[in-house]
């Protein structure tokens, strides 16, 4: 269970991005997880709320996008999209793919309210 | 009324981990040490991998060996039989190895003289995939026993490693697992990863394992 860890490198990154402004001001976390990243959403959300619950950042949201997993032919260049794996690419037939994102950790973004 | 800002970060969450690793990596580089990271859930046999490579590698040989267990040296006491410095990370509950332990117990090993660096990971097929130990390479080991759906149920680290050793194939007679589709499955989470398979109770698949181990030695 390392999501628990995650969750509590997700916030105190979060809080370091802040500079001085007060925590309250904080509303959301965007978070961008690659669906093949090691890392299980729910599991990821749950230990997030854990963590936050009866602190200053209580009500902070924390919105994941999930990045899917894709292909790229190494010959002809064209992307695939993860769901359409077929071991070739449909454009040339070069069995050369590489996989590309998937593997996402990222905090993306916050949401702040204005002061 | 006041609004609601969106400030982009775009930051790995990891990124003290990271950074700690992309230091070991260049200190590896620099002294010209190959850096291994094995994983695998507990008991697919990567102690038994490593003592049979020990076991194989000329005496001489400028290896060192890193286990990572949650309790006990048990591993540490069966590699350091072969006559290679060997350390023991006791990680008291925790599912991963990370950068920071590495680098404490590299400080003790006198890594300006060794090549070669095999890591032997916490026992742990999801954890240890999100941290970096500044290695060259991830290798994952799947037994024939766990199933040929594997590399579908824990895309993660079939997704991050270089190559997947199939360990254990002397057990493919007695274990429903078909070794062509575990290899089909790692390679729709990892077109690009190289594979082997091996038992080290018999040694089968040792030669070409001992040869990958040597080309990417080179490669370094
Ligand atoms: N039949 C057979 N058994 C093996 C083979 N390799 C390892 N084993 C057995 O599998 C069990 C686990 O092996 P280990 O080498 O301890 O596995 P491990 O991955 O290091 O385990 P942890 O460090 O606890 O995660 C032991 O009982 C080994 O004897 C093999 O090639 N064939
Ligand atoms: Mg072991
Ligand atoms: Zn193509």
């Amino acid at each position: 269970m390392h999501e628990l860890g995650i969750a509590q490198a997700v916030i105190d990154l979060a809080q370091s991005q802040l500079n001085g402004r007060p925590p309250s001001a904080l509303r959301a976390i965007g978070l961008r997880l690659g669906e093949v990243s090691g890392v299980e959403k729910d599991s990821l959300s749950f230990c997030f709320e854990c963590l936050v619950k009866d602190t200053e950042i209580e009500r902070v949201q924390l919105k994941i996008e999930l990045c899917p997993l894709r292909y790229r032919c190494l010959d002809c260049g064209r992307e695939i999209a993860g769901g359409e794996w077929q071991a070739k690419c449909p454009s040339c037939g070069a069995t050369s793919l590489a996989g590309e994102g998937g593997d996402e950790l990222e905090l993306a973004y916050l949401e702040l309210e204005a002061t | 009324m006041s609004g609601i800002t969106t400030e982009p970060v775009g930051r790995k969450v990891l990124h003290e981990n990271e950074k700690l690793a992309a230091g070991l990596r260049r200190q590896f580089a620099e002294r010209g040490v190959l850096c291994l990271n094995l994983i695998s859930a507990p008991g697919s046999g990567k102690t038994a991998l490593l003592e049979k490579t020990l076991a194989a590698l000329p005496a001489g040989s400028q290896v060192a060996v890193l286990t990572g267990d949650i309790q006990t040296d048990n591993d540490a006491r069966r590699l350091a039989r072969y006559g290679f410095p060997v350390r023991q990370i006791t990680t008291a509950g925790t599912c991963h190895l990370d950068a920071a332990m590495v680098r404490r117990e590299l400080d003790a090993f006198d890594a300006g003289s060794i090549d070669l660096l095999l890591i032997e990971n916490v026992g742990n097929l999801v954890c240890p995939t999100s941290y970096d130990l500044g290695e060259a390479a991830k290798i994952v080991v799947l037994s024939v026993t766990e199933g040929d759906d594997k590399p579908l149920k824990y895309p993660g680290i079939f997704r991050k490693s270089e190559l997947m050793i199939l360990s254990k194939i002397d057990l493919l007679p007695y274990v429903p697992f078909d070794p062509a589709a575990a290899f089909a499955n790692a390679r729709r989470v990892n077109p690009q990863i190289e594979v082997l398979e091996l038992s080290s109770l018999t040694g089968a698949g040792f030669n070409e394992w001992m040869r990958w181990l040597e080309r990417r030695r080179s490669r370094q």
